[in-house]
Formats: C-alpha cells, sequence, structure tokens
C-alpha cells in the first residue's frame, strides 16, 4: 500500500521531530562552539533525555498500575490530585522524600546504603540499547542484545545485597529467592531470543529491528510460529525477572511482609520501586523490539508506536497482578526449568528449519513439532493435574 | 509436637510470623524453624488480645453481656448474639416467638454468608492475588452489612438478639431487600467461581496441602467447616436441630481430602445451602411478636434477671464451628461462671501437624483456611 508522497513527508516530520529538534540543537550550538564541545553536547543531550524518560516512565507507570488495578477491583484508584490524579506521583515523589529513613541498628549500614543505588544503575543503563523509534536508539552498539542481556542481569545482585545487609529474616528470605528464581529465569530469557538473532544474523537491536520491516504486510516475528513460542517464553521470564505477579516471590507480601525491601523506607525504597518498574518497562520494551517489530508501525511517528506496543504488554502484566494468585516456590522453579527451558530448547532448532524450509512447509513442521512438544512437557510435567473433586451433600 | 524450645540455637532458621504480620489476621504469632523454606517445628502464640472476656462477662448483668459478645468474632456478631441469647434462654426456660426465631435463622445465616465471603477473599490474598478477591467479597458484604446496619442500627456490632426474641422487628422492606440479596447472590459466586474455583495456580497451591485427616480432625475437637471438609458429616444446626432449623431443607457440603482446596469449596458450598434456607425463611417467615414479653422487665431493669441455681450450655453453628457459651448460675444477677468454647482457639489448635513439612507460604494459607479471628481465640 501506497501513500500520496505528501503525507509520508509529514509522517516523515514527524516522526524524526525528535531526532531533527536534537540536531538542530546541535546545529546552534556548533556556529559558536568548537567542533568537540558539539559532540560533548550531542552525549549530554542523549544521556539527559534518558536519565529524564527513566524516572518520568517509572512514575507514570505506578499511576497507570493503580488505575488500571483499580478498574479491575472495581474501584476508582487515584483521582484527587490533579486532573484524574495524573500529579499523584509527583506527591508520592515528595511523600518519600520527606519519609525518616531508617536503618535497622544491626545492619550493614554501607552496603544497606549502596543496594537501592547499585539497583537503578543497570535498569538505566539498559535504556542505551533501546530503540524508541527510527533513529532513536542512543547508542547503536552492535552487541545490544548482548549487552541488555548482561547488564540487566546484575539487577539480581543489588536485591541481594540489600536483602543481606538488611539482618532481617524476611529480607533473607527474599533474597534466597530472587537468586534462585532470577538466575533460573534468565536461562529460558536468553535462550529464547537466539531465534530472534539468527533469523536477523545480528545482535543490534536496531538491526533487529530492521529485519521486521513490511510495511502493511506483517513481518513482525511474532506472527511465526517460534516467534510466538519465543515471545511467550520471553515475556513470561520478562515478568519472573521484575518480579511482578504471578511471580512475586521475593517480595511475596503475604509471607515475607515485603521481601527483600522490608528494612527499607524513604527513598531508598522508592529507588527499589524504580528500578522494578524502569526494568518491567526495559523488559517489555526489548519484547516489543525483538518480536513485536519495534517501533515499526503505519500513519504514526515511530517512537508512539514503540510506546504504545510496550505499554500494552505492560497492561498485560498489570492484568497478571490484578487477577492471578502467587506460585509457590518449588513451584516457580519447576516451572522454569522443566517446561520453559525445554521448550526453548526446541524453538532452536524449530527456528533454523523455517530458515532452509519454504514457508508453507515451515508452518505445518513447526506447528507439528510444537503440538507434540508441548504435549510432551505437559504429560512429562504432570506431576500435578488439578483433581476433579466430588463433595457430597450429606443430610 | 515437636518441643521448639528444642530447636533453638540450631542452625535452622527462626522466624517470628506475626504479632504484626500482614498476613496472621490480628495479633496471632507463630514461631516457625525453617529449613530452607521447609517448615521443621511450627509453635502458635495466642493471647495478644486477651481482654478477659469472661471475667468480665462474670462481673455484669445477663442482658450486658450480650454486647460483649459482639466483641469475640467481630465478623459476625449476629451468630455471636445467638449463641449467647440460646444459652441464657436456656438457663431461664424463655420462650421465642416464632418470627423472632425466623429472624434469627434469617440474621445467622447472612452472617454466615459474609463470613464466608470474607475468608474466601481473605484466603485468596493469602494466596497472593492482591486484593481482588476481597474487593469483590467487600461489594457484596456492603449490601448485607447495610442491612444489619438498618436493623440494628451497626454494620459489625450488631448486638440485636435478646433473650426470648430480636431487639427489632423486619420491617417490609427490610424483607425485600433481603429477598434481593439473596436473588442477586448466586450470580456473584458463579462470578467467584469462574474466577477461582478451576484456576489452575489455585489449584496447583490448595489441593494436597494442609491435609487434615479426619480422625485427627475428630479427635482435637475440631469443628465447623474445616471438620467437614474432612469428610465427617457434622452440623449443629443439623445434631440439635436448635432455632427452627428442623423446619428447613438443606445439605451439608462435605470435602473429602481434608486440604485447603476442599475447606475453600466446602465454604463456597455452604454459601450456596445458606441461600437456600434463606429463600425458604423468608417464604414461610409470620407475623407477630419479635420479643418474648416475659423478659421485657429483665431487658429494662437487668440486675432483676436472677435466674434459678443451674447450668446451661447453648451451642451454635458459627462459621467457624460449634460456638459453645456455658453458663453457671448462683442465682445472682451475675453468672457465677461464663465460659465461651471458641471454634477459632480450638481449630487452631492442629495448625502444627498441618503445616509441617510444608513450604512457609502453605503455613500460610493453611493459617488462612483454617479461619480465625483473634478476638475469639484470644478473648
Amino acid at each position: 500500500m501506497s501513500m500520496p508522497p505528501f503525507l509520508r513527508d509529514i509522517e516523515f516530520a514527524v516522526d524524526l521531530s525528535l531526532v531533527n529538534a536534537k540536531g538542530w540543537c546541535l546545529d546552534l550550538l556548533g556556529h559558536f562552539l568548537p567542533d568537540w564541545t558539539v559532540v560533548l553536547a550531542s552525549i549530554v543531550i542523549s544521556g539527559v533525555a534518558i536519565l529524564a524518560l527513566g524516572p518520568l516512565v517509572m512514575m507514570y507507570l505506578t499511576l497507570l498500575e493503580r488505575k488500571v488495578i483499580g478498574r479491575i477491583q472495581n474501584r476508582y484508584g487515584p483521582n484527587r490530585v490533579g486532573k484524574w490524579g495524573l500529579l499523584q506521583p509527583i506527591a508520592d515523589g515528595i511523600k518519600m522524600f520527606t519519609k525518616e529513613d531508617i536503618v535497622p541498628a544491626q545492619a550493614d549500614k554501607i552496603v544497606h546504603f549502596l543496594a537501592p543505588v547499585v539497583i537503578v544503575v543497570p535498569a538505566l543503563m539498559v535504556f542505551l540499547v533501546v530503540p524508541f523509534g527510527e533513529r532513536m536508539t542512543a547508542v547503536n552498539l552492535n552487541i545490544g542484545l548482548l549487552y541488555f542481556i548482561a547488564v540487566s542481569s546484575i539487577t539480581t545482585i543489588p536485591i541481594f545485597m540489600g536483602s543481606w545487609a538488611s539482618r532481617n529474616k524476611y529480607s533473607l528470605l527474599g533474597g534466597m529467592r530472587t537468586a534462585a528464581q532470577m538466575i533460573s529465569y534468565e536461562i529460558p530469557m536468553t535462550l529464547s531470543v537466539v531465534p530472534v538473532i539468527m533469523m536477523s544474523q545480528s545482535l543490534s537491536t536496531n538491526t533487529i529491528v530492521m529485519t521486521q520491516v513490511g510495511d502493511l504486510d506483517l513481518h513482525w516475528f511474532i506472527f511465526t510460529p517460534w516467534g510466538l513460542v519465543g515471545f511467550l517464553i520471553y515475556f513470561l521470564c520478562a515478568v519472573a525477572e521484575c518480579n511482578r505477579p504471578p511471580f512475586d516471590l521475593p517480595e511475596a507480601e503475604s509471607e515475607l511482609v515485603a521481601g527483600f525491601h522490608t528494612e527499607y523506607s524513604g527513598m531508598k525504597f522508592a529507588l527499589f520501586y524504580m528500578a522494578e518498574y524502569m526494568n518491567a518497562f526495559t523488559l517489555c520494551g526489548i519484547a516489543t523490539t525483538l518480536f513485536l517489530g519495534g517501533w515499526q508501525g503505519p500513519f504514526f511517528p515511530s517512537w508512539l508506536w514503540f510506546f504504545g506496543k510496550t505499554f500494552a504488554l505492560i497492561c498485560v502484566m498489570i492484568w497478571f497482578r490484578g487477577t492471578l494468585p502467587r506460585f509457590r516456590v518449588d513451584q516457580l522453579m519447576g516451572f522454569a526449568w522443566k517446561f520453559l527451558l525445554p521448550l526453548t530448547l526446541i524453538n532452536i532448532p524449530v527456528a533454523a528449519l523455517w530458515f532452509f524450509v519454504p514457508e508453507r512447509l515451515a508452518w505445518l513442521y513447526s506447528i507439528a513439532i510444537f503440538a507434540v512438544s508441548f504435549w510432551g512437557l505437559v504429560k512429562l510435567n504432570c506431576a500435578f493435574v488439578p483433581e476433579k473433586r466430588i463433595y457430597p451433600l450429606a443430610d | 509436637m515437636t518441643n521448639t524450645k528444642d530447636l533453638e540455637g540450631s542452625q535452622m532458621l527462626e522466624i517470628n510470623f506475626g504479632p504484626q504480620h500482614p498476613s496472621t489476621h490480628g495479633v496471632f504469632r507463630m514461631k516457625v524453624f525453617l529449613e530452607g523454606e521447609k517448615i521443621c517445628a511450627l509453635d502458635p502464640v495466642m493471647g495478644y488480645l486477651h481482654r478477659n472476656h469472661e471475667l468480665i462477662a462474670e462481673n455484669l448483668p445477663y442482658a450486658a453481656t450480650m454486647a460483649y459478645t459482639d466483641r469475640l468474632d467481630y465478623f459476625n456478631s449476629m451468630a455471636n448474639n445467638f449463641g449467647y441469647a440460646l444459652a441464657v434462654e436456656k438457663l431461664a426456660g424463655f420462650e421465642v416467638p416464632e418470627r423472632a426465631a425466623y429472624i434469627r435463622v434469617i440474621m445467622a445465616e447472612l452472617a454466615r454468608i459474609v463470613n464466608h465471603l470474607m475468608l474466601i477473599g481473605f484466603l485468596l490474598n493469602d494466596l497472593g492475588a492482591f486484593f481482588t478477591p476481597v474487593l469483590y467479597a467487600f461489594r457484596e458484604r456492603e449490601k448485607i452489612m447495610d442491612l444489619f446496619e438498618e436493623v440494628s442500627g451497626s454494620r459489625m456490632m450488631c448486638n440485636y438478639f435478646r433473650f426470648g426474641g430480636v431487639k427489632r422487628d423486619l420491617t417490609a422492606e427490610n424483607l425485600t431487600f433481603i429477598k434481593r440479596i439473596v436473588s442477586k447472590l448466586p450470580a456473584f459466586l458463579e462470578e467467584f467461581e469462574a474466577l477461582l474455583t478451576k484456576n489452575e495456580i489455585l489449584c496447583m497451591r490448595c489441593q494436597n496441602v494442609g491435609v487434615l485427616p479426619a480422625d485427627l480432625a475428630v479427635n482435637a475437637g475440631i469443628t465447623g467447616p474445616v471438620l467437614r471438609a474432612s469428610g465427617v458429616n457434622y452440623d449443629i444446626r443439623k445434631v440439635d436441630e436448635y432455632g427452627l432449623y428442623d423446619r428447613f431443607h438443606f445439605k451439608i457440603p462435605l470435602g473429602q481430602k481434608g486440604d485447603v482446596y476442599d475447606r475453600y469449596y466446602v465454604r463456597i458450598l455452604e454459601i450456596r445451602e445458606s441461600l437456600k434456607i434463606l429463600e425458604q425463611a423468608l417464604s414461610q417467615i409470620p407475623q407477630g411478636e419479635v420479643l418474648n414479653k416475659k423478659t421485657l422487665p429483665f431487658l429494662k431493669m437487668p440486675r432483676n434477671f436472677k435466674p434459678a441455681t443451674g447450668e446451661a450450655y447453648g451451642r451454635i453453628e458459627s462459621p467457624k464451628g460449634e460456638l459453645g457459651y456455658y453458663l453457671v448460675s448462683d442465682g445472682t444477677p451475675q453468672p457465677w461462671r461464663y465460659h465461651v468454647r471458641a471454634p477459632s482457639l480450638i481449630n487452631l489448635t492442629v495448625l502444627e501437624e498441618m503445616c509441617l513439612g510444608q513450604k512457609v507460604a502453605d503455613a500460610i494459607i493453611i493459617l488462612g483456611s483454617i479461619d480465625i479471628v483473634l478476638g475469639e481465640t484470644d478473648r
């Protein structure tokens, strides 16, 4: 489908408006500053944009989450501060800043202080390789995806630091669960993106988006069988990675009070939340990039498409939170090792097959393989089958 | 029972769940010894909410204690009132007018519905279903609470029953309101069940967890839905046929395994049976007095009420189990002895047996499925 050229021009201009704005700024500076400072300014502008975006996204994610959960639970959610509660995150921020910062007497003070600081760093660092729109990747690393996986997995360490340094048994239990959970879900998550790398023959997030190019005939990876399976595994692992229900064991409210951040208050507590929400955002953003065509999409500017798809995924996460009970720790580990991991291992050869076999035959092959393997895995995992029970009614 | 004293100083992780903890349903405390996440020993510690309920009642006229019984199980004060009224009526031999007896049954069954709805909501909260089921349950509970407020003046501390009847008559509007609640509730239960009963995570978490064998349940004196979930057919509404329960047709749902899932589902079925009782009661309720004329002077001047020397035990099937009131009179205006057989307390005694060898997360839901209220446990 083709558009009239003038429309295409307008779309292009809107699309690149943010990129162009930065260009104009740099041009302006170039008139009266030496060249090397312009390069510096370019870095600073991108850096500031990302540093501002992270917390901003986090603030409004909390609002979105509270609003959506409120609707799920048939209540309103915050609506007192500003129109539709839009200023609620700012009020929350002020509250967090003015709260007393309590450090337990027996705590390891330095590590206790460092944990919430350290946890924000990887959460912000991964923003670097997320392609927010056409030509809107801060650093176009040729190993972008590897960088993302490597940096995002650091998150486990500050959580364990916080839980260990608190000298609290709930925190300790939460920390142990975190280490177990995040490390086991890392593996299927990493393996689930391998087919994407194989297909796009690149680790660069930009190139991955570009291989999914297509105007209205959808070339997104999710519309292939291996892409769909990969996406589902990736998304479930992403939910587990950022400790959200139904995999929220590290902070299991009803069991461990608040898990690893039981002993944190004020802004330190907020920083843990900030990291969690930013992680949720970047994980969904990378899911969009890898499987949902990134910023690809007709009519609207590319960054709007990216944010739209990402927030749709986040809404699914919030929906999970509003509806599902929590797993138990052994069931959680079993799900990762016995179900997700084998499925990812099957997914990789299926993707390879897809590459070499003509399309229609490949559909047939992959659906057959997935059906058989899925059935087999379910059968092998049938340690638990929901029993059908009969409840006699006595007189 | 493992003696937890021996384990102190061992390599096990000792954790106190409570008295301040989001899931102990009040100020209950569980001292737990863990090996990894497995529970090796569990020591329930009670008494944080002890308020001397029994001694206070022994120094008050009989009529004044009625208001205190509200505070026992603050989720269903109507049932507590019922038990106490029965005990005093047995002691003094008062008759209850028929309309009042019907109103009592209606109120007791509504209280049962409220209690079970809240229990299921909070059990799901313990399972980690972030407040959604609780808030859905609250929505239905509010309607019943509105009714309680209208007839008794208070939402939770109803203080509605009197010896020989009830405080106030139900108006025609009240009755239509109850009819509306009864007709709407099945649809809500369908919705609730569609969300929960077949949910795979819920089944995984609840089935074969916290199994209470029938013989242990009987030996430990467990009553109520916890006992019936273990498959023992024992319901005081059928055994004693107190009130007017002999006139209504209803069944007793029984579980088979006695695990958390059975305790959850037996309660849903009990709500359905309660609705049947309510329907029958609402269609049969006659006109007439709601308070025995003979008791009126005693209610106006409580100190004049001096039952003859003797003792009485009034018990009802409260939503949590057998709620009994034991009264000994020595002919003075105060009871010589007043004792409450609290189902929450006695059902808690098997907590350790159910929890041993399970995970931490299971202990929380097992506690949630027993359905305790600390006001009643600690008194």
